[in-house]
């Protein structure tokens, strides 16, 4: 009795002394969303980042090691607007975790933070793949952003409320910085508005937005539908007419439709990183932007 | 220890944690509300900073009114706690960016809805009344490569929802070319447990193996492995508990118990309370750089079975009823490996998968005919396989080989070994080592469409070789899927 009573004293004041906390694991869908939870979390976070730039995100597989992270995060950094439909609600469920569904405190999609563009007033699955919420492809406009920055910050105090402090001070920081790159980047971009440029799929929708860029014409006739023949025939009937400035050509993109085009109406392919990783020098989000804005400054001289 | 009184005991402990305890309450509480104020302060810079994203979005957008309406929102968040329904009562700045808000009807908690639409021509060598695989149990209506010419296959109806924080539903309804309507799966899911775990009821595909649990318009080949076809009758749908847990590791490792009513091939309901027989299975998987996913397993299925119904032909050509009762142990293993082009599956892939089973069955095997009823006992040591490999080309075009074999061994019979009746009593139990060949080919024009080209050459079962050819179609609608890997 008194034994147990002093062992029971003993793991009290044991419970009370362990830390509270251990680094938040966090499960980023994209590369994007994963280098923005490094930049606003610090070591404080740990981060998994499901998918690399050479993937087209909207098709993922469901894979087992991905069930696995998902089992063991503390929070999924989503970038939501159903770009990740076909594969996140299977690892959400078959992950047996309940602090990462829909919904709840361990669940955060970057699009809730802003507004889509391209919201389509109706949908109908012969349009091809169109997204029902709007584009989803937000990253691309660095003031979006910075809204999720905001967004994400407050989400990582509010789940490890402990490092709120340092979430905070983090994210003043990266906000500091990331306006000043703003500034930069819309400076050195000027020369870019109103170029005209043809892009692969509806992807490049907010960098277009962002830089006034003028896009002319997609590759593919409707979202995720592969041009036909018949359909390239026109494209490069209309553009050779009216020839544009640039091909835009992400780097998960496979090159062949972009380089067609280009052959055909003598107009510069430029390859974009899109997202973090896409290429050398796009290590993180200040380097997605460089990378970016300086691929399109050098190819549309 | 012994010899101090307890109340002196209890007075020295206590005395040794008063001041900490004290201490640890005034701290405690003064963490907590910290840890309060840090939540409540995060809540709002988390809404705030929504406010503030929809304002910038507006002002670039140039409408004014709106902009001021969002400001009109920011200012009343602050004092007091307003909903952020408030948001989203803002006037819409493009009409379209409004209709993702105004969501405020009955319909907004209509279920997700999907439909599957298939159908398939087939040119079969054989007559397919004939089809049976040698040495097995008929297993049910599902078996064998169906009909002639063009057939409408099952149109599958999906509808899924959560129910409340704490459970899913889910029910997929078959409807046959015959106008019959059939229950695939409808079970309910636990989406609150803690520590990994998962309970699932209802009738749900078995997550055994690993073809098992995937719904036919997911298999890669028109039909099922004869494996599959010869030891379950085509899949087992279990009627009971599934629990699932997975553990908190970087690599995948998920185990699983199922139990049920039994009545399911190759079990039947029993005459009594209770559940009938054990699924127990564990997945491991994970990857091979950033290439490559692997996921491997091990299965294992306890069922018995009373009086189970099966037609066969006697010596004499006529036909005559044999019933099964006993139990039945399978062992399945299961390996699938996925090569994809930088980890892009929309470029090219290369998907081998592979399964072997081994069953062994025990108990009574009945026989009737006009003049005979007939008992005796029965045994069996029975396995197959089945690999197969699926290679994407092209990003809309795929192609796939499968080998599959069978071993009936040599069924132990009981009237047979006593005499009373001859081996060809037992036409369809007798040895039999069937096998299979198929190519196909499949155009996907979209992920929601499929055509596909299958041949195959069948030696399932006794006679020559059937040759069939299948063309099919499967096209999904409604709710966007997402399918397990």
């Amino acid at each position: 009795m008194i034994r147990t009573l002093i062992q029971a004293c003993a793991l009290l004041l044991l419970g009370a002394t362990l830390p509270a906390h251990a680094e938040l694991k966090v499960l980023a869908t994209t590369a994007d969303w994963g280098s923005l939870t490094k930049e606003l979390g610090g070591d404080k976070v740990n981060v998994y980042v499901a998918t690399n730039a050479l993937q087209d995100v909207h098709q993922v597989d469901a894979k087992p090691s991905l069930v696995a992270r998902a089992r063991t995060a503390d929070l999924v950094v989503a970038n939501g607007g159903d770009l990740e439909i076909g594969w996140l609600p299977v690892l959400v469920q078959e992950s047996g975790n309940a602090k990462i569904k829909p919904g709840s405190p361990g669940y955060f999609e970057a699009t809730s933070a802003v507004r889509l563009l391209d919201v389509p007033t109706a949908v109908d699955r012969s349009m091809g793949d169109i997204h029902p919420l709007g584009n989803p492809h937000i990253q691309l406009d660095p003031h979006n952003v910075a809204a999720v920055a905001k967004a994400l910050s407050a989400r990582l105090a509010s789940i490890d409320a402990a490092n709120a402090q340092y979430y905070q001070a983090r994210a003043a920081d990266f906000l500091g910085r990331w306006q000043q790159a703003i500034t930069r980047w819309e400076a050195q971009a000027a020369p870019l508005k109103g170029m005209t440029v043809v892009a692969i799929h509806t992807d490049q929708r907010y960098l277009c937005h962002w830089l006034g860029l003028n896009q002319v014409a997609t590759i593919e006739p409707k979202p995720g539908v592969p041009p036909s023949a018949g359909y390239l025939l026109e494209l490069v009937t209309r553009l050779s007419a009216n020839k544009p400035k640039l091909i835009l050509r992400n780097a998960y993109n496979d090159a062949k439709a972009a380089d067609s085009l280009s052959q055909k109406i003598g107009v510069p392919v430029v390859v974009l990183p899109f997202s973090v990783g896409g290429t050398p020098e796009a290590k993180d989000l200040f380097g997605l932007f460089d990378d970016t804005i300086n691929r399109l400054l050098a190819a549309g001289k | 220890m012994g010899k101090v009184p307890f109340h002196l005991s209890l007075a020295a402990c206590a005395a040794a944690l008063l001041p900490s305890v004290t201490r640890a309450a005034s701290d405690a509480e003064v963490a907590a509300l910290r840890a309060e104020i840090a939540r409540v302060k995060a809540e709002y810079a988390e809404r705030i900073s929504k406010l503030e994203a929809m304002a910038d979005q507006l002002q670039m957008s140039g409408d004014t009114g709106a902009t001021a309406a969002v400001d009109a929102s920011l200012a009343a968040t602050a004092p007091a706690a307003p909903t952020v329904a408030e948001a989203g009562a803002v006037p819409p700045a493009e009409p379209t960016a409004a209709s993702a808000q105004a969501q405020n009807s009955a319909s907004a908690f209509n279920p997700a809805i999907s439909l599957i639409l298939a159908g398939n021509y087939a040119n079969l060598s054989n007559n397919p009344d004939d089809y049976a695989i040698q040495g097995f149990m008929p297993a049910g209506d599902e078996t064998g490569p169906g009909d002639r010419s063009f057939n409408l296959g099952e149109s599958e109806i999906t509808i899924a929802a959560s129910i409340d924080p704490y459970f899913m539903g889910s029910l997929t309804a078959a409807i046959s070319a015959e106008n019959e309507i059939g229950v695939e799966e409808a079970f309910f899911r636990t989406t609150a447990l803690p520590l990994g775990f998962t309970i699932k009821g209802g009738q749900f595909f078995s997550s055994i193996g690993y073809l098992n649990e995937m719904h036919a318009h997911n298999w890669d080949f028109i039909d099922q492995p004869l494996v599959y076809q010869a030891f379950f009758g085509n899949q087992m749908a279990v009627q009971g508990l599934q629990v699932k847990w997975i553990a908190p590791l970087d690599l995948l490792l998920e185990l699983g118990v199922e139990s049920g009513n039994g009545d399911y091939y190759p079990g039947t309901r029993l005459d009594r309370n209770g559940l009938n027989g054990i699924n127990a299975y564990g997945h491991v998987g994970g990857d091979i750089g950033d290439s490559i996913a692997w996921r491997s397993g091990l299965s294992y299925v306890y069922l018995d079975a009373e009086d189970y119904q099966f037609d066969d032909t006697n010596a004499a050509g006529d036909v005559a009823t044999n019933a099964f009762s006993g139990t039945t142990k399978t062992w399945i293993v299961d390996a699938e490996l996925k090569w994809t082009a930088q980890g892009d599956p929309n470029r090219r892939y290369l998907k081998l998968q592979g399964e072997y089973m081994h069953r062994s069955q025990d108990g009574q095997l009945g026989y009737l005919d006009s003049v005979a009823s007939l008992d005796g006992s029965y045994s069996s040591d029975q396995s197959g396989w089945y690999v197969q490999g699926v290679y994407r080309f092209l990003p809309r075009w795929r192609f796939g080989a499968r080998y599959d074999s069978l071993d009936s061994g040599d069924p132990k019979i009981g009237l047979v070994q006593q005499g009373i009746l001859a081996p060809d009593d037992f036409a369809l139990l007798m040895p039999g080592t069937p096998s299979r060949t198929s190519l196909m080919f499949d155009w996907n024009p979209s992920e929601f469409s499929r055509l596909r080209a299958q041949y195959s050459w069948d030696d399932a079962s006794i006679g020559p070789t059937d040759e069939q050819f299948f063309l099919q179609y499967i096209y999904s609608l409604g709710a966007h899927g997402a399918h397990k890997f």
